[in-house]
């Protein structure tokens, strides 16, 4: 079924000579990190702003990941892998946020 | 020292009981029948590449349906066993801790070991042929699968005869089922067992999503696949989603198990509720994973059957996307009794009932799909007219036990009881008896015979309504699920014994499809044609069963009912391969690999079960060096020649 | 759809020289590496899933400390720590990203430098979280302390098995291109094990937001 071929060496048109896609990756990356870091430590917010703000530092931070590295917006179509990806996603906060929910009344504060 | 040893045996092998003496015997009698007849005939050499190497979708396919027929008959015996008891009050043939292991046994054996490996034969039989493709598209994983399968279910049966059978029910409730209330190592060998078979379902779930969204023949657009393909779809979606909470609830019991952790204890600030709250965030999308295969299958045989298209079929394809995803959110209504507060219990509610609706429109499509058809009688078409009743009823109480207010008052009693064994079997076993009887001949080469097949139809049937019905009334009058025994003045004596014939009347059904195959076996009939029940869809265009690498050339697809539609037209013989069009044919080749992987993960299960961290380390190690091996392995594939495709065509009358 | 069709017909029929190759990305050269590599997303889907429920049961048990030291005891004292583990884990992200487009540039040379380098703050990045462990068990917070720390160990233990896993997976790979060189097999195979390790990054940026700063909140 694998065909071994040699590699294809030719660049397509138009190919940058530098990662300029992955370094600026890499930059959005520690600056997102660093900056829910330092939001915390300095407590720039009150308590629950600041949850949902180092959330969506770390869902943004997860968007780099996917575009950046994991390279979701250039793979050939159908994408029906990304769309598994993100139903999985959606599932991921489904299942943690409704476990807290449902079983909110068993905390050993109340 | 001699004490001693006796007694670390007397721990180590079950003895005492009369009833698992005698299973010790019988499978000792029944090992050394198999091991006899192999010598005898010289066979271990064609068991060893023929099966227990083939990475082969349609012998695969055959193992696990053997394996699923073995499981049934097992956990059957189990729910035998537990009518019996149950038959009059204060019978004495099952002490309560006996009882205790064999519900257990019987519901784990029925839902992971039966309807699992009979679902996975139908996906393996079926789905490559149905969609144009030589294979899955992981061929050695889908082996993989079924060793871990195996393996995973072989681990859990020796749990009888060595080291005690798990007693924590088939749900598995902490803290019940923690170390300090259920010591011994019968449990780990439920989580254990689950966890292995657990990871080749995974597996099996990726393969074949792979294999439908990226093996399709030309032409086979995704409205145009088969109904029972985008069954398996929708499947293997809802695997990918849950059985891996599964797995995480069953390691996290195993951690508290063996390394004294606090997840789901009572002490230290555990929670058992996560675990029930997992369970079933697993437990209740497992009802659609096993019934969605069964509703894939009722639109093959209602449509052949009723010489008719599908009614409705983008209907059907909504529905099973719907159920795949609102089939996951409505877990709650197992728990409701948790007191998890209105608002929760009333999400569930809502959801719950809300996934009746596309369930329901399924039903309709069928019945219309029958209305004004060309009914014929068949055997398949028979169980999957019986399907609809008692499905109806299952969905109907099912919606009672949906209101969270009700609920209160069924919850974990023989209602519930009654209601998802009509489900299951109702809607699960049917189907993959309609399967079974439906492709036998592509996956044989010879039909079954009806004689006993409609003795089993009735007999089953007609128990299956005796077994049930009552106990719905039990549940009313307050009998609780998982009860040993009881007491005359419950007045619940006659409803139980009515209801233990029903289960007897099913098993003599059971008996008579075995007759059935034996007799068919014995006064073989070849399927010649490839085509006995004038089919619809692309399977029915190959030789039953279909050479090795099923298409020498891949058709091109226009229409949904690809054949039907080429035979209305008189087109048959344009799926037939052209000489000048067959070439050379990639095939993946047999290993033994994923076997040896299954018997690494056997050792590790058994070494993590009795705490012998060591052995549990030294299997995981092996499975690793099998993966790195097939990583290595530079070769796994081999070229059959375009001349012995010819031949082999040529042989089937193709060319 | 209809082109896609054409492909596959051709490539079922064993006809080599139709295998397209869409831009330069030969991991996605043949119809074998596109289905692979389909298949790696489905375990992704599975594995975000089996992360969905050891998280779960974190937030629900998280609180529950049972007298043993709280998140915000055991993280607050030094963040340095998991600031250090976070760097290296994004910075071999990065690493990773690198190898990749090297390889797409066809050099493979680089791109086994650049694997090296991933591989070593793999390494460093598990040393920081084995110290850290060490030093939160020799204060006496261990598995059996508290559902807050089974839940902390099990769910941190996870990812960490998952990148000793990814380490012995990328040498292995590595391994391979230095023997067979870069090819339509090698480079998908290292292309899924960088998706993998980039998977991983995504479950470390939620352990570092969800486990160790809300801790620290």
């Amino acid at each position: 079924m694998s065909m071994v071929r040699p590699p294809a060496l030719e660049r397509a048109p138009g190919q940058a000579r530098f990662p300029w896609s992955h370094v600026a990756g890499y930059a959005l990356s520690i600056v997102l990190t660093l900056a829910a870091f330092w939001a915390v430590l300095g407590h720039a917010l009150p308590t629950k702003p600041l949850l949902a703000g180092i959330l969506l530092l770390a869902v943004l931070q997860i968007l780099v990941q996917l575009v950046f590295f994991m390279h979701v917006g250039q793979d050939s179509k159908p994408r029906y892998h990304l769309w598994l990806f993100s139903v999985a996603m959606f599932f991921f906060v489904v299942f943690v946020v409704s476990s807290m929910w449902i079983l909110t009344f068993n905390t050993p504060i109340s | 020292m001699g004490d001693s040893l006796t007694n670390t045996a007397g721990h180590f092998f079950v003895t005492g009981d009369p009833l698992i003496i005698a299973s010790d015997v019988a499978i000792v009698l029944v090992s050394l029948g198999i091991v006899f007849t192999l010598t005898y005939f010289k066979k271990w050499k064609w068991l060893w590449r023929e099966w227990l190497t083939t990475v082969d979708h349609k012998k695969i396919a055959i193992m696990y349906l053997i394996s699923a027929i073995l499981m049934l008959f097992r956990g059957g015996v189990d729910a035998l066993l537990m009518r019996t008891q149950l038959a009059l009050p204060n019978l004495g043939l099952l002490s309560a801790e006996h009882y205790d292991q064999i519900f257990t046994t019987h519901g784990t054996i029925m839902i992971l070991f039966m309807a699992m490996p009979f679902i996975f034969a139908m996906f393996n039989a079926v789905v490559p042929l149905q969609i144009g493709a030589r294979d899955v598209a992981f061929p050695y994983l889908n082996a993989i699968s079924f060793w871990l399968f195996f393996f995973g279910a072989l681990l859990f049966n020796i749990s009888f005869v060595i080291g005690g059978s798990p007693d924590g029910g088939w749900t598995s409730y902490p803290p019940l089922t923690e170390l300090q209330f259920d010591p011994g190592v019968g449990e780990n060998y439920y989580l254990l067992g689950l966890s292995i078979s657990g990871i080749g379902t995974i597996a099996t779930g990726i393969n074949f999503l792979a294999t439908i969204i990226k093996m399709r023949a030309p032409g086979m657009t995704l409205m145009k696949m088969p109904l029972f393909t985008w069954a398996v779809l929708g499947t293997c979606i809802i695997i990918l989603f849950v059985f891996p909470v599964l797995s995480v609830a069953l390691a996290l019991l195993l951690i508290d198990r063996l390394f004294g952790a606090h997840f789901f204890t009572m002490m230290y600030g555990g929670n058992p509720m996560q675990f029930v709250n997992l369970f079933w965030i697993w437990g209740h999308p497992e009802v659609y994973i096993a019934v969605l295969p069964a509703f894939g299958i009722y639109s093959e045989v209602v449509a052949t059957f009723s010489q008719k298209k599908i009614f409705g079929y983008k209907s059907m394809v909504a529905s099973i996307m719907a159920i795949s995803i609102i089939g996951n959110l409505t877990w709650v209504h197992h728990f409701f009794t948790m007191g998890a507060g209105p608002a929760v219990n009333t999400f569930f509610s809502i959801s719950t009932m809300a996934v009746a609706i596309p369930t329901g429109v399924k039903v309709f499509n069928w019945l219309m799909t029958m209305y004004r058809g060309r009914i014929t009688l068949s055997l398949p078409m028979l169980w999957a007219l019986a399907f609809i009743p008692a499905f109806a009823v299952a969905g109907a109480t099912g919606v009672w036990l949906a209101e969270a207010p009700t609920d209160y008052q069924y919850h974990n009693t023989y209602f519930m009881v009654a209601h998802f064994h009509q489900a299951l079997i109702g809607g699960v076993v049917f189907g993959m008896l309609a399967g079974m009887y439906y492709w036998w001949p592509k996956m044989f080469g010879f039909k079954l015979k009806e004689k006993f097949g409609k003795w089993a139809f009735w007999f089953f049937n007609i128990g299956f309504y005796v077994c049930f019905t009552p106990q719905y009334i039990l549940g009313l009058m307050g009998m609780q699920r998982r009860m040993y025994t009881y007491t005359a003045d419950m007045h619940w004596t006659a409803l139980n014994f009515v209801s233990t014939i029903g289960a007897y009347l099913m098993g003599i059904g059971f008996l008579c499809i075995a007759a059935q195959i034996i007799h068919s076996l014995v006064h073989m009939e070849k399927d010649l044609t490839g085509d006995p029940w004038g089919g619809r869809t692309l399977e029915w265009s190959l030789p039953s069963p279909a050479p090795h690498y099923n298409f020498a050339v891949i058709p091109q697809i226009s229409d949904r009912d690809e054949w039907w539609e080429r035979k209305r037209r008189g087109e048959q013989d344009a799926l037939k391969p052209r000489p000048e069009d067959i070439r050379d044919i990639h095939m993946p080749k047999n290993s033994g690999v994923p076997f040896l992987m299954g018997v690494c993960f056997f050792i590790a299960g058994f070494g993590f079960t009795f705490g012998w961290i060591a052995v549990g380390a030294a299997g995981l190690v092996g499975v690793l060096l099998c993966l790195a091996h097939r990583s290595l392995d530079q070769h796994p594939d081999h070229d059959i020649p375009a001349d012995e495709i010819r031949r082999t065509e040529a042989a089937l009358g193709r060319l | 759809m209809a082109v896609r069709m054409e492909e596959v017909l051709s490539r079922r029929t064993g006809d080599p020289s139709s295998t397209d190759h869409p831009g330069h990305r030969l991991e996605l050269s043949t119809e074998d590496g596109v289905t692979k590599i389909f298949g790696f997303w489905m375990f992704l889907v599975s594995d975000v899933l089996l992360f969905a429920s050891l998280f779960a049961t974190y937030v629900v048990i998280y609180t529950h400390t049972a007298n043993g030291p709280s998140a915000s005891e055991l993280f607050g004292h030094d963040v340095s720590g998991f600031l250090a583990e976070t760097l290296a884990l994004l910075t071999s992200s990065f690493t990773c990203g690198l190898a990749t487009w090297e390889m797409h540039q066809g050099r493979a040379g680089r791109l086994k430098f650049w694997m090296i380098i991933t591989l070593l703050l793999g390494l460093t990045f598990l040393g920081l979280e084995i110290t850290e462990f060490r030093d939160f068990v020799s204060q006496g917070a261990t598995l059996q302390t508290s559902a807050f720390l089974s839940g902390f160990y099990t769910l941190v233990g996870t990812h960490g098995a998952h990148v000793t896993l990814g380490i012995l997976w990328m040498s292995l790979i590595l391994y391979q291109l230095v023997r067979f060189g870069l090819n339509a097999v090698t480079a998908r195979k290292f292309y899924i094990v960088g998706l993998y390790w980039h998977f991983l990054d995504i479950v470390w940026v939620l352990i570092f937001t969800v486990v160790y700063l809300t801790g620290v909140m």
